[in-house]
């Protein structure tokens, strides 16, 4: 029997899958607030919880993307595994030095993209 | 080669440290630095997240972070999804992708800002997203 939760799972799935097939993003910025509204999820298992669903459906999506010849395998590998050690150590860093003004300065670096894209600067 | 391996180096880290996602990242990086267009640098990036993701949950998980069972439903409930998703982001215009993809990384800035405000209070972070 389809319980409640397996449908709202569903509806997070859905949603975070369409969001990380048309963006090429994990879907984590989907998945962690609606895994906290909507059923009730502290952040930290929210976030570590939708890492184990992002595995998942970055390797479909990937598997797709592949069927219609916009994968780039090399370049992939050579960003991702190195990614794997960077994020290690953003993480050991983090509680360490004050981020704020990164996080600033990063904001504005997305924003200054964004524009870009937006407006077809470049 | 060296560009892409600096690329991750340099994504992953501020991906760990300020706790964003690595998609947001990976993406305006391959555009940028190596020339990929917005569909081919999507496609690359989440190939890219892939071991992130995976090495993520495997540290998240022996912090007891991780609903094994939840985000393993989770994925296999999102297939429908993430089939069509890359189908529509084939399907339309690269202008409106673009447009689309801008949008997204301005929520991720507004969030970025609204995180270091509340940071100084001393409230702490959930790992990296990717």
């Amino acid at each position: 029997m389809l319980t409640r939760r397996t449908l709202t799972l569903a509806a997070i799935g859905t949603l975070a899958g369409l969001f990380s097939g048309l963006f090429g993003v994990g879907g984590g910025v989907v998945m962690v607030p609606l895994l906290v509204l909507w059923l009730g999820f502290g952040e930290r298992l929210a976030t570590g919880t939708s890492l184990a669903a992002i595995t998942i459906i970055a390797a479909v999506a990937v598997a797709v993307h592949g069927a219609y010849g916009n994968l780039h395998v090399g370049e992939g590998l050579l960003v991702g595994v190195p990614a794997v050690a960077g994020v290690l150590i953003g993480t050991e860093l983090q509680p360490r030095i004050s981020t704020k003004a990164i996080s600033l300065v990063f904001a504005a670096l997305l924003v200054i993209v964004a524009a870009d894209l937006l407006f077809e600067l470049g | 080669m060296i560009e892409a391996i600096l690329i991750g180096l340099a994504a992953g880290v501020v991906a760990g440290l300020l706790g964003v996602g690595g998609g947001a990242l990976f993406v305006p990086a391959l555009t940028i630095f190596l020339g990929l267009s917005q569909i081919d640098a999507e496609a690359t990036s989440l190939l890219a997240i892939i071991p992130v993701a995976l090495v993520g949950a495997w540290r998240q998980r022996a912090h007891g972070n991780v609903d094994l069972r939840t985000g393993l439903l989770l994925g296999v409930l999102a297939i429908a999804g993430a089939v069509a998703g890359v189908a529509v982001a084939n399907a339309v215009p690269r202008r409106g992708l673009e447009i689309g993809f801008a949008l997204l990384i301005l929520f991720v800035a507004w969030r970025l800002v609204r995180q270091a405000l509340a940071s100084s209070t001393g409230e702490s972070r959930a790992p990296a997203r990717p």
